[in-house]
């Protein structure tokens, strides 16, 4: 597989009035042909910045961007703009042109190429068909819902036919269930059309669900990245711990409240969960442990159990109950502090 | 008092008073447009920010909008000779009229401009268009209701100026207030080319915002 997009020891500050902002830091990544890679981190993290780097719409202060291998530094201001059309972006306020028809907004990339208006407006129809928004064709994007201008927004960006699609927290203003309908159309366009997504988010939920790798940022750094099955199961760095236990929004605060003297995370992939390791080791070791929190969730496409147990005060047992379970192919991590 | 001779005189005042008004708007258009435009594309968050070029832009405008516009009219006479031919009459208000709208105008643009969502334009870079397309194609399409209000109040601005050109020849209905009402003390014809005025800013506005309402899609 090819890389589609390569980044490689990106800088961005920004000068403020009287000190110098270092919004990126050493940022160095890999997107493939056919990725949908997840770039997740909280607000003031970079990644808003670090994704307008891969389109210059922030020019890096130093360090390289190659897409398609060109490198976009080298590109003059008209190269640029053609180079653009290829990397297509969406965002989280949407940005229709308000005083525009939908058809007229997905023909728009067209018009500025210099397409005939018959021959974009037969594309832009076709986008919209896929996009399940024709019948709205003549409608203006105030009269439309925000998962509908969302979707509009997409048939633009799918309209100059490009090889990348950045999704700047393109579902952050939605509801759980149009977030997930739009997220299940951009996997749709990523294996129907083979284009390559980006997807910068504050949700490990959407990472969870469409993202095959991703890139945990934290203070304008990348402190993890790789396959989300492999992060999930095993996160090394306080970050991906915190988002991974945050994405289960509603327990956060009753398992800081269960304050147990020592609290893990296991994770069972889909070949554990057929054996009832705690079941088995409660009966083993005759000693009860206490179920804090408990989850499937849909990990890339495979199922992922999620549990946190509370353990007995006694400290061998412990460690007794930490190896049976990692004996078992079980990932065990500490969970440590309020999370 | 109202003999053939004055309504004759009246209609005559109204056509000059509406040709004044609509040319001077029109050719301050013509300036004013693309300085609003190079203001907003060159101030700090613009799309090629330029220091000097917005500095010396928004000191001229400032300059001018800040000269009381009787004063502009007597300042402006050499330079209206000039272009015209002659100091007095409808034709030679024209010149201090555009003068003193168009920077008024670089403004009202401006701010219009302003209005626009920066994502929107983020956007239209996001997909390759260029600066030029960026603003004909985005900005005074996306602010066109704006623009347009804009405009409906530099008309209504520039008719209140005209009849008071009036005082110093200009001609219209802001002549004839004058000449009649105020050297005659023939209140009754001062009372009805004011009431002419009203009439006539009222159509204007009226016109303009209606305009500005049916183009506006945001609703």
């Amino acid at each position: 597989m090819s890389s589609e997009i390569i980044v490689k020891n990106l800088y961005k500050s920004f000068t403020t009035k009287d000190n110098q902002v270092d919004a990126l830091r050493d940022i160095n990544l890999v997107v493939d042909s056919g990725d949908i890679y997840g770039i997740i981190g909280m607000s003031g993290a970079g990644k808003s910045t670090l994704v307008r780097c891969l389109n210059f719409l922030e020019k890096p202060t130093s360090g390289e961007v190659w897409v398609e291998d060109k490198n976009l530094a080298d590109l003059s201001e008209a190269e640029l703009r053609a180079a653009r059309r290829n990397i297509s972006m969406i965002f989280q306020g949407f940005n229709l042109l308000m005083q525009k028809t939908v058809l007229d907004n997905v023909c728009f990339p067209l018009e500025l190429a210099g397409v005939r208006k018959n021959q974009a407006s037969a594309k832009a129809r076709e986008l919209l068909e896929t996009v399940g928004l024709l019948e709205k064709a003549n409608a203006y994007p105030s009269q439309l819902s925000g998962g509908q201008q969302q979707r509009v927004a997409i048939a633009r960006a799918l309209a100059s036919d490009p090889k990348i699609l950045l999704c700047d927290e393109a579902t952050s203003a939605l509801d759980p269930q149009t977030t997930a309908s739009i997220l299940s159309l951009l996997k749709e366009i990523n294996e129907k059309m083979n284009i390559t997504i980006v997807i910068i988010t504050h949700q490990m939920s959407v990472v969870q669900e469409i993202c095959n790798k991703v890139a945990i940022i934290e203070n304008g750094e990348i402190v993890e990245n790789g396959y989300v099955a492999d992060i999930f199961s095993h996160p090394k760095s306080n970050a991906a711990k915190e988002l991974i236990l945050r994405g289960n929004s509603d327990s956060d605060h009753t398992v800081s409240l269960l304050n147990e003297s020592r609290k893990i995370r296991i994770v069972f992939s889909e070949n554990s969960s057929f054996e009832p390791v705690v079941a088995n080791m409660v009966l083993k070791f005759n000693t009860p442990v206490n179920i804090l929190r408990a989850d499937t969730r849909n990990v890339g496409g495979t199922a992922k159990g999620d549990m946190i147990l509370g353990l007995p005060e006694d400290e061998n047992l412990q460690e007794d109950l930490i190896a049976y379970l990692k004996e078992r192919g079980l990932a065990v991590e500490e969970v440590t502090g309020d999370v | 008092m109202f003999d053939n001779k004055v309504i004759m005189m009246l209609l005559e005042g109204i056509r000059d008073t509406l040709y004044m008004t609509l040319v001077s708007t029109a050719i301050a258009y013509v300036f004013g447009l693309p300085l609003g435009i190079l203001l907003k594309v060159t101030s700090a968050d613009g799309l090629k920010p330029n220091k000097i070029i917005y500095r010396a832009l928004d000191l001229i405008s400032n300059v001018v909008r800040s000269i009381p516009f009787l004063i502009l009219l007597i300042l402006l006479i050499p330079f209206t000779r000039l272009l015209v031919g002659k100091s007095y009459g409808s034709t030679a208000t024209i010149v201090p009229l555009v003068v003193c709208a168009a920077p008024y105008i670089a403004r009202m643009v401006e701010s219009s401009l302003n209005e626009v969502d920066p994502g929107v334009i983020e956007a239209a870079k996001s997909m390759g268009a260029t600066n030029f397309q960026i603003v004909t194609k985005v900005m005074l399409v996306e602010a066109r209701t704006s623009l347009i209000i804009g405009a409906t109040i530099t008309t209504g601005n520039i008719l209140g100026y005209s009849a008071m050109s009036g005082t110093v020849g200009g001609g219209g209905l802001g002549d004839i207030a004058v000449r009649y009402g105020y050297y005659r003390w023939e209140t009754g014809i001062m009372i009805i080319t004011v009431i002419l005025l009203i009439i006539l800013f009222q159509i204007i506005q009226n016109l303009g915002m209606k305009i500005a309402g049916n183009m506006d899609k945001r609703k």
